[in-house]
């Protein structure tokens, strides 16, 4: 793996390895001194074209406790903003003698170009591109999806190792925009590839015409999607834009009468049903806030977890190339 | 076809035009090819016209004489569809660049869109690239006016005065934009009747279009990029074709791409509608799957589509329902393509590849003949725009825009050796068949061996 740009660029034994290496990335931040030596003397840039303070902080993390030099690049009143172009951004970059980028950026293919482009040869790690991919937030979700339901019981407790398991047998549940969703397409990718089967629910507006060929099920029904009795539901944040400008749905009421994960429907799920949500949520909208705060939510150890993962995806482009190299 | 007093006046000045060239050209015979890939038949050209067709034609002396044993011979070829980019557009390409990219494709006629800066939509900027044709001479530039004033899409342009300027103006496009108006649409076409005038229509509604980058379908739905769909295209054809048989005018479909276009052309035809319709090179080779590397070289308007239009778009070619071949030449600075797709500009270049692609996928396949090739990239082309001179029999008596073109060598595509300023090929790296071994415009070589005949 010399990029990570989306899931395209794992097989499933990577990917397991990847989720492997988080699990002993959680255990290293269990102790007191938390800060790996790995990759002193490496710079990581954060070129963040496109806000997302949660994902940045998470990527900085992550490679702070690698022990890495963290250079943020944002896009706000630099020279992107200018209409500098992503190619110079690049050239810069290489320039400052980056040794990874991590790039977050509104253009669909922007991690892709800067990977293969010639513009610049250090590891890529798309932090999510347009409507495309966002594999670190895939990565993190199974994470905790093979954490909490992996192993031998299915009873919300922690099930011993999982290292080397896939997600095979469970059936996740995502509802929401997936029109519009890199999460969402990144985690049918990722989690079918480790054998879960998934189920996207969505209005028929915010489901992509040639979906058809996606490994998943796609319903327009939550409360028909819960009735199959899933392990896991993942609902998406609505963009209140879609809406109003889009016109991809009449009404936040219309919305969440038939998709809203309520109380209600929560209740109907499985007993050992996790919730999950990527973040920031509209609560009250795709979710009740009853519901993202109850016990079924696993909403704050998906945050925990992305710093886990994201040190594992640094760890594997950057360490392992550099013993390669030497 | 009805020429009108207009279009016979404007004749004689073509005449004039190419005259004085005529005249220096040195007899030349054209010795043991085969025209329109038929029986073999020499071909002699004197003082800018064909003089006969034959077999063993004997040189007149000092003639020169071109060995075109095993090549095709063709009417000079003739693009209806073509962005030569001046006035404005210098950095992509200039009428001199762009014309010296056309003769090395074979063409002896292109038509110049309007959509440059200023906008072609009046008498003086129509003239003005007529000019431009005429001092670079590397084939005959055409200008197409624009049907709305600067595009707008909003108020019809002087048509008219266009129509009866030196540039004798005959195609109207907005090409680029869509007139999606449909009064506008009914007017315009209505008022070039008046001088047997076509509208060329660049079908794309734009609300269906908004914030679109690729066909939408599998690989949109996948590589996250906003989908263009096909019915964008397709309900602006149906409502064109309508409009044209309401008012009985000429309609002309650019660059149709879809397998729904097809269809309903198709429909259009057999209910008598006078519409014609052009497809691509590039659409009769490529599809979405391009796009899977985010290369933005393959971001065109209308997009690649899938297999399944290719196919009927090559359909549709062979059996009449698309009238043309035209190229969409549009050339790009490089820095307008060497970028995130959603920031890069839509087009490619098609002047210096037309001919091998067409050769690939339509006659070596067996689906064309070199006389449908005739017809298609020459003889219909000139016939919708009313060009007089061009398209013409390779018969004695007509003017000498000839092409020689060998279809025996292959060739891996560099653009760096194109004369077009546009790097942006989109068949960059692949073997096309072909090779231009002779080009005259009016008798006067213009390439030998598909290098420039300097003049
Ligand atoms: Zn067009």
């Amino acid at each position: 793996m010399k990029h990570l740009t989306g899931i395209g660029d794992l097989d499933r034994a990577s990917a397991i390895e990847l989720l492997d290496t988080s699990t002993r990335m959680v255990a290293t931040q269990e102790r007191q001194m938390r800060k790996l030596p790995t990759l002193v003397g490496t710079t990581v840039v954060n070129l963040f074209m496109e806000d997302s303070t949660r994902t940045r902080i998470s990527f900085e993390a992550a490679a702070k406790r690698l022990s890495a030099d963290v250079i943020n690049f944002s896009a706000k009143g630099s020279s992107i903003s200018k209409g500098e172009s992503l190619k110079d951004t690049a050239l810069t970059l290489r320039a400052m003698g980056a040794d990874a980028v991590v790039v977050r950026a509104p253009a669909s293919g922007a991690a892709h170009k800067l990977a293969h482009s010639g513009w610049i040869d250090v590891p890529i790690v798309n932090a999510g591109d347009g409507t495309h991919q966002h594999p670190t937030q895939a990565l993190l979700d199974s994470f905790t999806l093979r954490r909490h339901l992996g192993g031998e019981q299915r009873d919300g407790e922690r099930a011993g190792s999982v290292d080397g398991q896939g997600l095979d047998g469970l059936h996740v549940v995502i509802v929401g925009d997936i029109m519009h969703s890199r999460v969402a397409r990144s985690n049918v990718q990722l989690m079918t590839l480790l054998g879960a089967r998934v189920t996207l629910v969505a209005p028929p507006s915010l489901v992509p015409v040639g979906a058809d060929v996606w490994p998943c099920d796609v319903l327009y029904d939550l409360d028909e999607a819960i009735a199959l009795a899933p392990d896991a539901v993942m609902m998406l944040r609505v963009q209140r834009e879609r809406m109003l400008g889009g016109g991809y749905f009449p009404s936040a009421a219309e919305y969440t009468r038939r998709l809203q994960l309520t109380q209600e429907r929560a209740d109907r799920l499985p007993a050992h049903a996790i919730v999950m949500h990527p973040g920031p949520m509209n609560r009250g909208f795709e979710i009740a806030g009853g519901v993202a705060d109850g016990p079924r939510s696993v909403i704050v150890e998906q945050v925990a977890a992305g710093v886990s993962v994201r040190m594992a995806v640094l760890f594997h482009l950057l360490a392992s190339n550099a013993r390669e190299e030497s | 076809m009805t020429p009108t007093t207009a279009s016979t006046t404007a004749s004689a000045a073509d005449a004039a035009a190419t005259g004085a060239d005529r005249a220096a050209a040195p007899a030349l015979l054209i010795r043991g090819g085969r025209p329109y890939g038929e029986d073999v038949a020499d071909v002699l050209v004197e003082d800018g016209t064909i003089s006969a067709v034959g077999p063993d034609l004997s040189a007149p002396e000092g003639a020169e004489i071109v060995d075109a044993e095993g090549c095709i011979v063709l009417p000079g070829l003739v693009d209806l569809h073509t962005h030569l980019r001046e006035p404005g557009g210098e950095e992509a390409e200039t009428v001199e660049t762009g014309t010296r990219a056309a003769a090395r494709g074979g063409f002896t006629a292109v038509h110049a869109m309007a959509n440059t800066t200023p906008v072609a939509d009046t008498a003086g900027v129509v003239e003005q690239v007529l000019q431009r044709g005429e001092d670079a001479a590397w084939c005959a530039v055409h200008p197409i006016g624009a049907v709305t004033v600067g595009l707008g899409g909003e108020r019809l342009a002087e048509l008219d005065a266009m129509a009866g300027s030196r540039a004798r103006v005959r195609v109207f496009s907005d090409d680029g934009k869509c007139v999606s108006d449909p009064v506008l649409m009914r007017r315009a076409l209505e008022y070039v009747k008046t001088f047997d005038g076509v509208i060329a229509q660049h079908a794309q509604d734009p609300r269906l279009t908004e914030g679109a980058q690729m066909h939408e379908g599998r690989v949109s739905a996948e590589i996250g990029l906003t989908g263009w769909p096909s019915v964008a295209e397709e309900s602006i054809i149906a409502r064109d074709v309508l409009l044209a048989e309401h008012v009985g005018s000429r309609l002309h479909v650019c660059h149709l791409s879809t397998a729904g276009s097809v269809e309903i052309v198709r429909w259009a035809k057999q209910r008598g509608v006078d519409v014609t319709a052009e497809v691509t090179p590039h659409h009769l080779l490529l599809t979405d799957e391009e796009a899977r590397g985010y290369d933005a070289v393959y971001k065109v308007n209308p997009p690649l589509r899938t297999r399944a239009d290719v196919e009927a778009v090559r359909e549709g070619l062979a059996d009449g329902t698309i009238d043309i071949v035209a190229t969409d030449h549009a050339p790009h600075p490089a820095d307008a393509k060497d970028r995130e797709w959603d920031t890069a500009a839509f087009g490619m270049t098609g002047l210096e590849t037309a001919l091998g692609i067409v050769q690939q996928t339509m006659v070596d396949t067996g689906t064309l003949t070199w006389r449908d090739v005739a017809r298609v990239l020459s003889e219909t082309p000139a016939r919708i725009a009313r060009d007089l001179d061009q398209g013409r029999p390779l018969a004695a008596g007509e003017v000498a825009h000839v092409l020689v073109w060998d279809p025996r060598p292959a060739a891996e595509v560099d653009p760096e050796e194109h004369a077009s300023r546009g790097r942006n090929s989109p068949v960059a790296g692949r073997t096309l068949p072909g090779r231009n071994r002779l080009t005259l415009l009016a008798g006067r070589p213009t390439v030998r061996d598909s290098r420039l005949a300097e003049h």
